[in-house]
C-alpha cells in the first residue's frame, strides 16, 4: 500500500513517518507541500515538526499549502489521513477535524513517554487496537492544548470522535484529557503524541520488558494497511 | 500607501497562558491593581491602491480565514490607519 507523507518547510518527523510506514510493510511516498499531486497514494500522513516556525498559529500556514487542496478533497472522499502533532494542528486549522490548539497550559515545551487510552478502535488508523487499550508513545510539543467550546466537546464525545485520551497525566491542559480526535467519518485522525517514534524495538519508549522496546505506534500504520485491504 | 489594521484577540473563555505569565510578572513588580493581562495580535497590511469598502471586505474575509482561528480567537477590529 502506498502511503504519502507530506513534507512542509519545517517538518521534522517526515522521515520517521516514512520509516514507520516501511516497518509496517507499506510503501512510503514522499509528497511535497508545494505540489498539487498526491502521486496515487491510498493514505496520507501529515507529519510532526514546526512548519513555518509555528508562525501565526501552529499549523495555520501549512494548512493553506498548495497540496492541502488535494488532501482536503481526498479526505472528503474517505481517504485515510493521519495528522501527528504539527500535522494534527494542520488538520484542525484546515477544519478537517474539530477543535484547535493553544500553548500548553504550563507554558513549557514537554517531551515524555505518554500513556494513552484508545477511545475509538473503529477508525482507519486504530482498527488494530482493542477497545480501551492503553498504549505508550512519545509526546513532544509546546502547543498541544486541545480546546473546543462546550457544545463541540459534547458533540464529538457523543459521536465517538474522541479517539485518544491522556491517561495518568494530562500533560498540557487539554479539555477532557483529549489527546486525539477524528472527523465524523473516522477516516481523518489527528493526535498530539507521536506513534512513528514507537515502531521499532531499541528506539521506542521503555517498557517493563526492556528499555526502549515499546512499539505501540506500529499498530497505527498496520491498521490503515489492513483496513484498506479489507475494502 | 494606506494601511489596514486588523486586531485579533484570544476568546475570553480561552486560557491565555502568555497573558497570565505577564500578569503574574506585573504583580511581582508591585502593580497589584493591574489584575489581568490578555495578549492578542495586530496585523498591519500595506495596500497598493485605494482602500474602499470592497478592499475592507476582502481583508475582513482574510482576517476570519487566515489571521484568526474562530475556535480560539475573535477578530476585534478591521480599520484603516491614519496616513
Amino acid at each position: 500500500m502506498r502511503i504519502g507523507v507530506v513534507t512542509f518547510p519545517g517538518s521534522l518527523d517526515d522521515r520517521d513517518a516514512q520509516r514507520a510506514v516501511r516497518l509496517a510493510s507499506g510503501e512510503p511516498v514522499a509528497l511535497w507541500h508545494g505540489d498539487h499531486d498526491l502521486q496515487g497514494v491510498e493514505a496520507i500522513i501529515l507529519p510532526g515538526g514546526f512548519s513555518y516556525g509555528d508562525y501565526l498559529r501552529a499549523g495555520a500556514i501549512a494548512a493553506k499549502a498548495p497540496i492541502m487542496a488535494e488532501v482536503i478533497d481526498a479526505a472528503g472522499k474517505g481517504m485515510p489521513v493521519l495528522g501527528i502533532c504539527n500535522g494534527f494542528q494542520m488538520l484542525a486549522e484546515a477544519r478537517l477535524v474539530p477543535g484547535a490548539h493553544t500553548r500548553n497550559a504550563h507554558q513549557q515545551f514537554i517531551r515524555r513517554d505518554q500513556k494513552l487510552r484508545v477511545e475509538n478502535a473503529g477508525t482507519a488508523w486504530t482498527s488494530g487496537f482493542d477497545a480501551a487499550q492503553e498504549i505508550t508513545i512519545p509526546l513532544k510539543n509546546a502547543d498541544g492544548r486541545f480546546v473546543a467550546d462546550a457544545d463541540e466537546i459534547k458533540r464529538i464525545e457523543d459521536n465517538g470522535q474522541v479517539v485518544f485520551r491522556y491517561v495518568g497525566v494530562n500533560p498540557n491542559g487539554s479539555i477532557d484529557d483529549i489527546a486525539g480526535v477524528s472527523n465524523e467519518r473516522g477516516n481523518v485522525v489527528g493526535l498530539m503524541p507521536h506513534p512513528e517514534h514507537a515502531t521499532e524495538a531499541g528506539f521506542g519508549p521503555d517498557t517493563r520488558a526492556a528499555m526502549a522496546s515499546g512499539t505501540d505506534g506500529l499498530t497505527f500504520f498496520t491498521s490503515v494497511i489492513e483496513s484498506t485491504l479489507v475494502k | 500607501m494606506p494601511t489596514i489594521v486588523v486586531e485579533v484577540m484570544p476568546k475570553a473563555e480561552i486560557l491565555d497562558p502568555q497573558g497570565k505569565a505577564v500578569g503574574n510578572a506585573l504583580a511581582r513588580l508591585g502593580h497589584s491593581d493591574l489584575t489581568a493581562v490578555r495578549i492578542g495580535k495586530r496585523f498591519e497590511i500595506a495596500v497598493d491602491g485605494p482602500v474602499d469598502d470592497a478592499k475592507l471586505d476582502e481583508v475582513r474575509a482574510i482576517a476570519v480565514d487566515v489571521f484568526s482561528n474562530a475556535v480560539i480567537e475573535d477578530v476585534v477590529s478591521v480599520t484603516v490607519a491614519d496616513a
